[in-house]
């Protein structure tokens, strides 16, 4: 899922410094999940700009990163000065396209592409760099879990386990070595990988997808 | 072909030592350091901005160093480079006569000083071997294709044994050698038993026959530069027989030479050790006596056989 964080509120409330009403707009799927921008987010969000002196009010829409849902809040959208999107970085944008006459703020800071792995903890998994490899490394990416994305093994800096950039972060190649090992893999990682071609992922710009199969 | 690579062809036991480059544009300070080891040693290895430090470049200190008369090893990480500017520093050292280039992955960028900064990592130190050694062996650049003029460099890795998982270590090595590297400087060397085991370990691979591996040691000034090593730098190993020599010492830098000859001659009765390279951070005085004690001292120069 898209894992999100609610910006803190001195920098929302600092956003809405010109505005007096705000309809706050929550998402109800990834942001939902991770307890950063659902419903229960919004609304708690209202009462306190609501505490704070603005005419603030909470709506969810189902899912902001397509553009239908947010029509459907058109009306009401349209009495408010300012929207503040508790989605993702691609539901404010999707949002913002559906009202390109309309003031919107981003409520949250859109973190990574990740999993919880305990309750109130969550965890990057994928940085979509378009070509995935995961399989060669017992299913653990070290692109985006070694802090320098190594393919060929392990730095000079694993110890314990960890990784020496962030000591509460678990060494990739570690992760790695302990999955092949247990599934008589290790053979696999003498082979040496060459450098990737990076042209799938951000690095080649802004990426698009066509299918003529499912268009209309 | 590198006095460096001369020297280890010839059977020599090879001494390298470490330079960083300052914070600032003073030439002399390199200058300073190199005069020091001039004669003692063989190499001396130009950091590239170490511990993702900004400094004078390693391409550019190289140059002063080879002025000072010593021959450099050009350090070359791959956090701030991509492929391409990589390929172009490689080209302009063999055009500038610079020939022991050392590939390393590099320290991360939230260690140093500009912790903001994006890193690269756009190839990891295998592959920057393996495109270096395509480059001399086989003509072409990482694309495939060809480059013109003569390519020659000796190409050197850097392992530490001391690392996570431990018993990866020695086939990381193995792939570095497959990739093109056809030197070792090694993390500092403390623990000689845990070191001569990862040998052990190379020696079954054979691998010791296909690279010449140089032990990395550290003179250590104090007992809070070593417990700052052992609980700061990751990858050290520090022995606690180590620690409490150096606290009892009424002389702990005389007690940290000594540790450090000591260290210097277990390491050359190890099979398939075939130099050592001495980082003697911001202590590089130090390094002619190690050298001399080690009986390391006259270095043989290109007309002794």
């Amino acid at each position: 899922m898209i894992v999100g964080e609610r910006k803190p509120i001195g920098e929302i409330i600092g956003n809405l410094k010109a505005f007096q009403s705000v309809l706050i707009l929550a998402c109800g799927t990834c942001v939902t999940v991770c307890m950063s921008g659902g419903e229960k987010e919004a609304r708690e969000l209202a009462a306190l700009l609501c505490l704070k002196g603005f005419t603030a009010q909470a709506r969810v829409i189902e899912r902001q990163c397509e553009p239908e849902f947010n029509l459907l809040l058109q009306e009401e959208i349209a009495s408010y000065e300012v929207l503040l999107s508790l989605a993702c970085g691609i539901g404010v944008q999707v949002l913002a396209d559906g009202f390109p006459g309309k003031s919107v703020l981003p409520g949250l800071n859109t973190t990574f592409m990740g999993a919880p792995i305990r309750q109130g903890v969550w965890e990057e998994r994928c940085s979509g760099c378009g070509d995935c490899t995961v399989h060669h490394f017992g299913n653990v990416c070290p692109i985006t879990r070694c802090a320098k994305s190594l393919l060929n093994g392990p730095c000079g800096g694993s110890k314990g386990g960890k990784c020496e950039v962030k000591p509460e972060r678990d060494c990739a190649w570690q992760l790695i070595y302990d999955r092949m090992n247990a599934q008589g893999r290790l053979e696999e990682l003498l082979s040496i990988q060459p450098p990737k071609n990076w042209s799938s992922s951000r690095y080649g710009g802004q990426r698009k997808m066509f299918r003529e199969d499912v268009t209309l | 072909m590198s006095l460096l690579e001369e020297i280890l062809r010839k059977g020599f036991f090879a001494v390298t030592a470490e330079v960083g480059p300052p914070k600032g544009t003073e030439r002399s300070v390199i200058e300073k350091k190199c005069l020091q080891l001039r004669g003692y040693v063989d190499a001396v290895n130009i950091t590239d901005n170490q511990t993702a430090i900004v400094r004078l470049s390693s391409f550019a200190s190289c140059l002063i160093a080879r002025e000072c008369g010593i021959e450099p090893v050009m350090q070359m990480v791959c956090r701030d480079r991509n492929r391409i500017a990589l390929q172009s520093d490689f080209l302009g050292a063999c055009a500038l006569g610079i020939e022991n280039i050392l590939c390393l992955t590099g320290d991360h960028q939230s260690m140093g000083n500009h912790p903001q900064a994006k890193n690269v990592f756009d190839v990891d130190s295998v592959q920057l071997l393996s495109i270096f050694h395509n480059m001399c062996e086989k003509k072409v650049f990482e694309n495939g294709e060809n480059v013109k003029g003569e390519v020659r460099a000796f190409l050197g890795a850097g392992e530490n044994p001391f690392a996570d998982p431990m018993e990866f270590r020695v086939y990381r090595l193995a792939k570095k050698i497959k990739a093109g590297a056809q030197f070792i400087q090694t993390q500092a060397v403390f623990d000689v038993e845990i070191f001569a085991r990862f040998m052990e370990e190379v020696r079954k691979m054979g691998l010791h026959e296909q690279a010449y591996i140089l032990a990395g040691v550290i003179p250590v000034k104090s007992l809070q530069a070593m417990r700052y090593m052992e609980n700061e730098v990751p990858g050290l190993v520090i022995p606690t027989h180590l620690l409490r020599r150096m606290e009892k010492s009424k002389d702990p830098k005389e007690e940290g030479v000594k540790i450090c000859v000591e260290i210097i001659g277990e390491l050359k009765k190890i099979e398939g050790v075939r130099g050592v390279h001495i980082m003697a951070i911001a202590w590089e005085s130090i390094v002619p006596e190690i050298v001399t004690r080690s009986n390391l001292y006259p270095r043989p120069s290109r007309e002794v056989e």
